[in-house]
């Protein structure tokens, strides 16, 4: 288990300390400051500040939190709800994860800011139900909050200020990352994402007004309300302000989190990890967990920030860099990712059901030799025909990484067809 | 349904806005009963949820995490995704398997273990990991593995 980061930043300065987990451990070390500059302010000047800081969700989307909240309609007759997306599934991302076992006050005290700033009542922190320390510890913070005055009436002593927290527990699947079909599941069904619109922000959880933020987007938010946005706004880009715990896995010397400004070179992040294990040469990279293109290693000098990565093709996503060394198949890569994208489909539109199966059978059908040139036609042609055709992104999703590969590393696809087996036997095993 | 399991599921009715919002949380308590949740289970929470029997049933079947057959009595999942994968993950899942004589998805006949793969359990850091009973094994090697797993009753 990870209990700090490597390399660690303001959000993550003391999550190697168990104290940080209790009030009062979290109060010696500054917590609740945010909350308390959030109360003496109108909430409408709270939204404003989110708005100003820049901060982007950190939970793969990248879009600006403070323009969510004013999303929120002002005056509701219906009690409005915030969801924490606390579902962290996608492959390669374990940040949310660290950040609930280490402080799972942050990310209450950027939820009561949220609550305080767009007249929220209630929060769902909807964890994946393999996360099981982190439910626990959510718990546990939620009790302590409701004993020490934290929550329930009058929220730190803030008259006329009433919020609650229900931790959630989901239950196994990658579909109820995406927002409304985590509302869908937090009501109690299948977890099959919603046409939109409406938004959330008008017919959500239990068809309430609600907003859904990111476990890591929550624990940004208390910092910039302390410290403000011109200090907020020293780290990070101009587009993309802040640091981020970047994720690095697979083979580097050094895997796990890392707090980082937003725009930190890739190459830097990577000789952080210790570069790749063994001393092997670098085959691609992975930077922003599964769902995002693959670069090769001519391209690790980008900044690991979305306007970057957009550049080159690929994406910031949760920021879970994938590392892959010389011995790899990358075909066998492909077959990975595209059985979990088959068996994680929720079923719902022809696209996404019929082509993640399609693109597996092939990927499978290529690496056990039996591949023709017209299935590589079909592994260019089937993700674009996915691509935006359905209800939620799931299907971009799976077909990004499938044409990341087809554009860096047809080759190794190419030399699968020609020898008919498996060029790369020192390869990981499938 | 015992009495106890309908008592904790009426207690968790008012932390939503709605009666349904309670039902994973009570589909876990049913299935805490006997590892599964069978049909006539099923029924009973579609009484209690004034729901049909086919909107549980959907429900359980859409969920890796519920079961609705018998399970062994200690559950053991290998992560089968890219980043567990690239550190060994799939090859320490295939010697397990040897060492049990049964595949992945299987059961051993003495009813001790079910053996499975997942999709990313997070532990892209730590990997690879294995999943016992709910509680992470990482940084694993296949000598660690074969030990805790012949550590189960």
């Amino acid at each position: 288990m990870i209990t700090a980061p490597h390399v660690t930043g303001y959000l993550s300065e003391h999550y190697g300390d168990d104290a940080y987990r209790t009030v009062a451990g979290y109060e010696a070390r500054g917590g609740f400051a945010g909350l308390s500059q959030a109360l003496a302010m109108q909430p409408q000047e709270v939204i404003e500040t989110v708005k100003s800081s820049g901060l982007r969700g950190r939970g793969g989307a990248g879009f600006t939190t403070g323009l969510k909240w004013s999303f929120m309609p002002e005056r509701s007759d219906r009690v409005k709800v915030l969801v924490c997306n606390a579902d962290e599934s996608e492959p390669g991302s374990f940040k949310d994860r660290l950040i609930m076992e280490r402080a799972p006050l942050q990310v209450l005290e950027g939820i009561l800011i949220a609550a305080w700033a767009t007249g929220a009542e209630r929060t769902f922190i909807y964890v994946r139900g393999e996360y099981q320390i982190c439910i626990a510890r959510l718990e546990e913070a939620v009790a302590e909050c409701r004993e020490r005055g934290y929550l329930g009436a009058n929220v730190a002593n803030k008259r006329g200020f009433a919020h609650d927290v229900v931790v959630h527990s989901g239950a196994g699947a990658y579909i109820c990352g995406e927002e409304t079909g985590l509302l869908e599941s937090l009501e109690g069904k299948k977890g099959q994402p919603r046409n939109k619109p409406p938004f959330p922000a008008q017919h959500g959880a239990f068809g309430l007004p609600t907003t859904v933020n990111n476990v890591e987007t929550f624990a940004h938010v208390p910092f910039i309300l302390e410290r403000g946005v011109d200090w907020f706004r020293q780290s990070g880009t101009e587009k993309s302000p802040g640091t981020t715990l970047f994720g690095v896995s697979g083979h580097v010397e050094r895997p796990g989190l890392f707090e980082l400004p937003l725009g930190t070179p890739l190459s830097e992040i990577l000789d952080l990890a210790g570069g790749v294990a063994g001393g092997r040469a670098l085959k691609a990279v992975i930077p922003g967990g599964m769902s995002m293109p693959v670069i090769s290693p001519s391209e690790i000098g980008v900044r690991m920030a979305e306007e970057f990565l957009s550049e080159i093709g690929t994406h910031l996503g949760t920021g879970g860099v994938m590392v892959m060394d010389e011995t790899t198949c990358m075909v066998r890569v492909a077959c990975v990712i595209s059985y979990f994208f088959r068996d994680e489909s929720c079923g719902q539109c022809t696209q996404c059901r019929e082509g993640t199966a399609w693109i597996h059978k092939v990927c499978e059908r290529i690496e056990r030799g039996r591949g023709s040139a017209a299935d590589l036609e079909v592994l260019a042609d089937v993700p674009g025909l996915m691509e935006g055709q359905t209800i939620c992104a799931f299907a971009d999703a799976a077909a990004w990484p499938i044409q990341g590969l087809m554009r860096r590393f047809r080759p190794d696809f190419e030399a699968h067809i020609q020898a008919e087996k498996c060029p790369f036997p020192g390869s990981f095993e499938l | 349904m015992q009495a106890a399991t309908r008592e904790k599921i009426d207690s968790l009715f008012e932390r939503y806005p709605q009666k349904r919002g309670a039902l994973l949380p009570a589909l876990y308590l049913v299935q805490a009963e006997q590892g599964f949740v069978d049909q006539v289970q099923a029924r009973e929470v579609a009484q209690l949820f004034e729901i049909t029997p086919v909107e549980v049933w959907e429900v359980l079947t859409f969920y890796n995490m519920f079961y609705t057959t018998p399970q062994g009595r200690h559950q053991v999942y290998f992560c089968a995704n890219l980043p567990c994968s690239l550190r060994g993950g799939r090859s320490l899942l295939k010697t397990v398997e040897a060492h049990l004589g049964i595949h992945a998805g299987q059961t051993t006949p003495d009813g001790r273990i079910t053996l499975g793969h997942e999709e990313c359990l997070g532990s892209c850091g730590t990997a690879p990991i294995m999943r016992v009973d709910g509680s992470y094994h990482e940084n694993l090697d296949a000598e660690a593995a074969r030990r805790i797993i012949d550590a189960l009753e």
